[in-house]
C-alpha cells in the first residue's frame, strides 16, 4: 500500500513536474486532485514582448544575405520562446496545461525555423491542449509551422505532396494498419490549397485546390481538408491510437490494453474531451498501484523542471539549460523528427546517465558544463553553435532556505528516509543511511543539503 | 590554452609513461589472435559536404558552366582518372588512392531525397526511407539483433562526449568516450561507488535494472577503455583539431587490441552556403591529412586490412552556385571507402552526371545502406536484413 502522501506525489509528477518549493503546507489529497483541475482555467499565451517577428511575405522581399541575417536571429528567438516556456513549466499554477501541451508538441512534432511561425504553434497547442481533440487536431493542421513542416505548403492540385496527409493517419490519428495507401492520395488531394498567406496565417489557396471528387476510407465525395480531418475523427481507431499514447506517456509505457480500450470508448463517446480522459486516469484506483508508480523513465525536460521547481532554482545564465536539453537529447521545439521524441530507454546511453547524474552537482555548484555538444543541424552558420557552447556554465541559485523549512519537524535520524519518498517515486529505500560515504555533517542543514543532492543524483530519481 | 587544460594535457603525458611494460606485452598479441572479421571506422562529415568540388568531374562542361566562380580548373587538380580529380587539398585522398587504399561511389543517396540537415541525417543514421521515422540507428539495431560480440558495452564506440542517434538501439547503445582519462575520472565521484555497492537490481527487466545495468557497464567500460588507452602511444603527428585527435583515440585504442568492432567519429563545418573556396580548402586539407594518419598508424601495427574506413555527409550540395560564393543544399554525394585489402579500389561506379539533374540537383545512382549491407555483411560478418530492416544488394569492394 502506498502512503496519501505517496499518491499526491505521485499525481503530481505524472500531472505537472512534481511538488513545488513552495507547496509548504501539505494538503490532502482531494485538494491536491481538485487544483489540479481548477488552476488551468486560465489560458495566457507565451509572447516575447521585445522580439522582432518577420512575416513570410516580408522575408521574400529581402536579399538572401538579408533573409540569412534575419533567419539566424529567428533561431535564436526559438531558443528564447524554449526557455520561456520551461519557465512556465516550473512554476506552479496550470501544471496540468503545460503537461498535457509538452505530451502534444512530442505528438504534433514539429521544427521550423521562423520564430512567429512557433510562438503562433506552441500557443495554439497549449490553448487546446485540455479542450477537444477535435479542436486541436483542426487548429494545429492549420498551423503554419505544420503546413511548412510537412511540405503542405507545397501540396498542389497538379503536384500533390502527401506528406501531411500521411502523417495526420499514421502519427497523429488513425496509426499505421488502419488506413490504405490511396486514402493517403485522395487525402492528400483534399489538402491541396491549404497554405499560409503572406502574413502567416493560414489560407486555403483557391486556386491551388482540387475540387473533384475523392475516395476516402471507401466514401466518394467532394471533400475538403475539413472534411477529411472530421471523417478521422469519426472512426474509432483514432480515439484508441490517441488515448493509448497518453496512457504510455502518463501511466505505464507498458499499456494495459483494456484500460485504453474503456478510456478511448468514453473519450470517443465523450466528443474527445481531453480534461475528462486525464480526470478519468487520475481518479481511477489502478493509477496508484505499485506497478504504475516509479515505472517510466523521466524525459529530460521533466527532468530539469522536476530540478528547478524542487528546489526553486533560479538562473542566471538559462541560455546553459540549452545546451543541457540538447546533451540529455530533449530540446524544447527541436524535435529529432515528425514522430516526436521515441522516450523510454531511448532516453539512456553511457552519456546522457552519467550527465544526468552529475547534473544536480553541477548546478549546485555552478560547475562548468564539460561536455561537447554536437553541431545543431539547425544552426546554419557554424559560429552559432561555438558561441553557444561558451555559455556552458550553469550559474544558478538554489532555494536552500525555503528548502529546508519542509524538513523542519523532521527528526535527524528520519531525514534519510523522509528524504527518499519525498524526492523519489520508488516506493522502496534506495540505499539504507549508514552505507553513504557522505556521514559526518556540522549542521542539520548541511544534512539536509547534502542528503538532497545525493538523492537526486540516484538511478531511482530517474523514475517517476 | 588556460592553465587548468595545461595542466590537464601534461598530466595525461606523465601518467602514460607509468604504464607497466607487461600490460602491453600481454594484451597485443593475445587480441590480435583473436580478432576476426573487419571493424569498421565511420567518419561523418557533418553539414553537406560539397563532392561536387571534393573529386572534380572536369571534362563536364555542365561543371564550370554552373559554377563559373566555385569551379576548380583542371590544371590545378590532383588528377586519379581521365574524368575525375581531387580537391588540390585533398592530397591525403589522392596518396591512399595512389596506393590502392581507396575506393570511390558516387552519387550516393537515396530515393526522394531531403534537403534539411537534421531529416536528411537522420535519414542516414537510422537507414529509414525518406518517408519513415525510425527511433533507432542502423548501428544500434546491431546490438539490438545481438550481433556476435556486442554482449560488450564497448562494442562500438563514438569518439565524442555524446552518442549519436546511429549507435542508439532500442535495449542496447554504443559508447561514448571523447576523452578516457576524462571519462574515468568523472566516474571516479564517490557515489558511483556506492551505489554500486548497494545494487540490489540484478533483473534488467525493469526500467530501475536497466539504469543500474547502463551505470555498471558504463563504469566498467570506462575503466577498460581507459587501459587500453594507455597501452599504445602514437608518434605520428595527426591536424592540430578536433577530427586529428579522435581519429588519434581510435588508432590508439584499435591498436592496443580493443575488442571494439565499430568505431565513430564526425566533423563538421562543411555546410558552405558562403566562403566555400576558402572553407573547403581548410578542411580538406584536416580530414585528409588526418585520415592518412590514421592509416599510417594501422599500417605500422598491421591492422590496416582489418580495419575499414567509410568518409560521408547526410548530402552533396547543389550543383549551381549561389550568390553568396557557396552552395545550397543538394542530394547525393560521394562515400569513400578506405583499407588496406580492398576487392575493388578506385572509382566504383559512373561519376556523376551533371546533364541529367533534377531540380538542380544529382539523381542518386546507388543507395546509401547498400553500402551500409555490405559493411555489416562482409565486413562484421553478420546477416544486414537484421538491421537494415530490408534486403539491399551487396557491392563488391570489400
Amino acid at each position: 500500500m502506498i502512503t496519501e502522501q505517496q499518491k499526491i506525489q505521485h499525481l503530481l509528477r505524472r500531472s505537472g513536474f512534481g511538488d513545488s518549493i513552495k507547496n509548504l503546507v501539505s494538503e490532502s489529497f482531494e485538494t491536491n486532485f481538485n487544483s489540479v483541475f481548477t488552476s488551468n482555467s486560465k489560458f495566457e499565451e507565451i509572447y516575447l514582448p521585445d522580439e522582432e517577428r518577420i512575416t513570410t511575405g516580408e522575408l521574400l522581399k529581402m536579399t538572401p544575405e538579408e533573409r540569412k541575417e534575419i533567419l539566424d536571429d529567428l533561431a535564436a528567438n526559438i531558443k528564447k520562446l524554449n526557455l520561456e516556456w520551461l519557465k512556465i513549466m516550473g512554476s506552479a499554477k496550470g501544471q496540468l496545461r503545460e503537461k498535457m501541451a509538452f505530451f502534444w508538441h512530442g505528438h504534433f512534432a514539429v521544427r521550423v525555423r521562423g520564430f512567429a511561425q512557433v510562438e503562433s504553434y506552441i500557443n495554439t497547442v497549449r490553448k487546446y491542449a485540455l479542450g477537444n481533440f477535435s479542436d486541436l487536431l483542426m487548429a494545429v493542421s492549420k498551423e503554419p509551422a505544420m503546413l511548412r513542416f510537412l511540405n503542405n505548403v507545397q501540396n498542389k492540385k497538379n503536384s500533390p505532396n502527401e506528406n501531411f496527409a500521411r502523417e495526420v493517419m499514421e502519427l497523429f490519428t488513425l496509426g499505421r494498419g488502419n488506413y490504405s495507401e490511396n486514402d493517403i492520395k485522395e487525402a492528400a488531394r483534399a489538402f491541396t490549397g491549404w497554405g499560409i498567406d503572406e502574413d502567416d496565417t493560414f489560407l486555403l489557396k483557391e486556386n491551388q485546390h482540387d475540387y473533384g471528387s475523392k475516395t476516402i476510407f471507401g466514401k466518394t465525395g467532394n471533400w475538403s481538408g475539413e472534411d477529411v480531418i472530421k471523417m478521422i475523427l469519426a472512426r474509432k481507431e483514432t480515439a484508441l491510437f490517441v488515448v493509448r499514447k497518453i496512457y504510455r506517456f502518463f501511466v505505464n509505457e507498458n499499456v494495459d490494453e483494456n484500460q485504453v480500450k474503456l478510456l478511448a470508448d468514453k473519450f470517443f463517446n465523450d466528443n474527445y474531451n481531453i480534461t475528462n480522459l486525464m480526470k478519468s486516469i487520475f481518479e481511477s484506483d489502478w493509477f496508484y498501484e505499485p506497478k504504475n508508480i516509479s515505472c517510466n523513465i523521466k524525459s529530460p525536460i521533466e527532468l530539469l523542471v522536476g530540478l528547478n521547481k524542487t528546489f526553486g532554482i533560479s538562473y542566471d545564465n538559462p541560455q546553459a539549460l540549452l545546451v543541457v536539453q540538447r546533451v540529455l537529447g530533449q530540446m524544447l521545439f527541436f524535435p529529432p523528427n515528425v514522430a516526436g521524441w521515441a522516450g523510454g530507454r531511448n532516453w539512456i546511453d553511457n552519456s546522457t546517465l552519467i550527465t544526468r547524474m552529475n547534473l544536480p552537482k553541477r548546478l549546485a555548484e555552478a560547475a562548468d558544463f564539460e561536455v561537447a555538444v554536437k553541431d545543431d543541424m539547425n544552426d546554419e552558420s557554424p559560429g552559432a553553435m561555438r558561441k553557444a557552447s561558451n555559455r556552458n556554465t550553469l550559474i544558478c541559485s538554489f532555494n536552500w532556505e525555503l528548502f529546508y523549512q519542509r524538513f523542519q519537524q523532521t527528526k535527524e535520524e528520519d531525514l534519510w528516509k523522509t528524504m527518499c519518498d519525498y524526492l523519489l517515486s520508488s516506493i522502496n529505500l534506495p540505499i539504507e543511511p549508514e552505507n553513504l560515504k557522505i556521514q559526518k555533517f556540522d549542521s542539520k542543514s548541511s544534512k539536509i543539503k547534502a542528503y538532497s543532492l545525493y538523492i537526486v543524483r540516484l538511478p531511482e530519481y530517474q523514475l517517476t | 590554452m588556460n592553465r587548468r587544460r595545461f595542466i590537464k594535457y601534461s598530466g595525461l603525458t606523465s601518467t602514460a609513461a607509468l604504464v607497466p611494460g607487461f600490460i602491453q606485452a600481454l594484451v597485443a598479441p593475445f587480441n590480435q589472435l583473436a580478432f576476426q572479421g573487419k571493424r569498421l571506422v565511420i567518419v561523418q562529415l557533418s553539414g553537406g559536404n560539397d563532392g561536387l568540388n571534393a573529386l572534380v568531374p572536369f571534362r563536364d562542361d555542365n561543371y564550370y558552366k554552373l559554377r563559373p566562380k566555385l569551379g576548380i580548373k583542371a590544371d590545378s587538380l590532383l588528377k586519379i582518372s581521365q574524368e575525375a580529380g581531387f580537391h588540390p587539398a585533398l592530397q591525403g585522398f589522392k596518396q591512399l588512392f595512389d596506393k590502392g587504399y581507396l575506393s570511390i561511389y558516387n552519387s550516393v543517396g537515396y530515393p526522394n531525397p531531403d534537403r534539411s540537415h537534421f531529416r536528411s541525417m537522420d535519414i542516414w543514421h537510422t537507414g529509414s526511407n525518406s518517408d519513415e521515422y525510425f527511433n533507432t540507428g542502423w548501428i544500434g539495431r546491431m546490438l539490438d539483433a545481438n550481433c556476435p560480440g556486442s554482449e560488450k558495452p564497448y562494442y562500438v564506440i563514438e569518439a565524442d562526449d555524446t552518442l549519436s542517434l546511429a549507435m542508439k538501439g532500442a535495449d542496447k547503445s554504443g559508447f561514448a568516450v571523447r576523452d578516457p582519462e576524462k571519462l574515468r575520472n568523472a566516474l571516479r565521484d564517490p557515489i558511483y561507488d556506492d551505489i554500486q555497492k548497494n545494487n540490489t537490481h540484478l533483473e534488467t527487466q525493469s526500467q530501475l535494472g536497466f539504469l543500474y545495468k547502463t551505470l555498471a557497464e558504463t563504469t566498467s567500460s570506462a575503466d577498460y577503455i581507459y587501459s587500453k588507452s594507455k597501452i599504445y602511444q602514437s608518434t605520428k603527428l595527426y591536424p592540430q583539431h578536433e577530427i586529428g585527435k579522435s581519429l588519434k583515440e581510435i588508432a590508439e585504442l584499435i591498436n592496443s587490441g580493443i575488442e571494439s568492432k565499430v568505431f565513430y567519429t564526425s566533423m563538421s563545418g562543411f555546410d558552405t552556403h558562403v566562403r566555400q573556396l576558402e572553407t573547403q580548402n581548410r578542411l580538406f586539407g584536416i580530414v585528409g591529412s588526418a585520415i592518412e594518419t590514421l592509416v599510417d598508424d594501422l599500417i605500422a601495427s598491421n591492422n590496416f586490412n582489418d580495419t575499414v574506413i567509410m568518409v560521408f555527409s547526410e548530402f552533396g550540395r547543389r550543383v549551381k552556385q549561389n550568390a553568396s560564393g557557396g552552395t545550397d543544399h543538394g542530394t547525393a554525394n560521394n562515400v569513400y571507402i578506405i583499407n588496406g585489402a580492398l576487392k575493388e579500389q578506385g572509382i566504383c561506379n559512373p561519376i556523376s552526371d551533371l546533364t541529367i539533374l533534377e531540380d538542380g540537383d544529382l539523381i542518386h545512382q546507388l543507395d546509401f545502406r547498400q553500402i551500409y549491407a555490405t559493411l555489416i555483411e562482409k565486413g562484421i560478418g553478420f546477416d544486414h536484413t537484421k538491421t537494415l530492416m530490408r534486403k539491399f544488394e551487396l557491392l563488391d569492394f570489400i
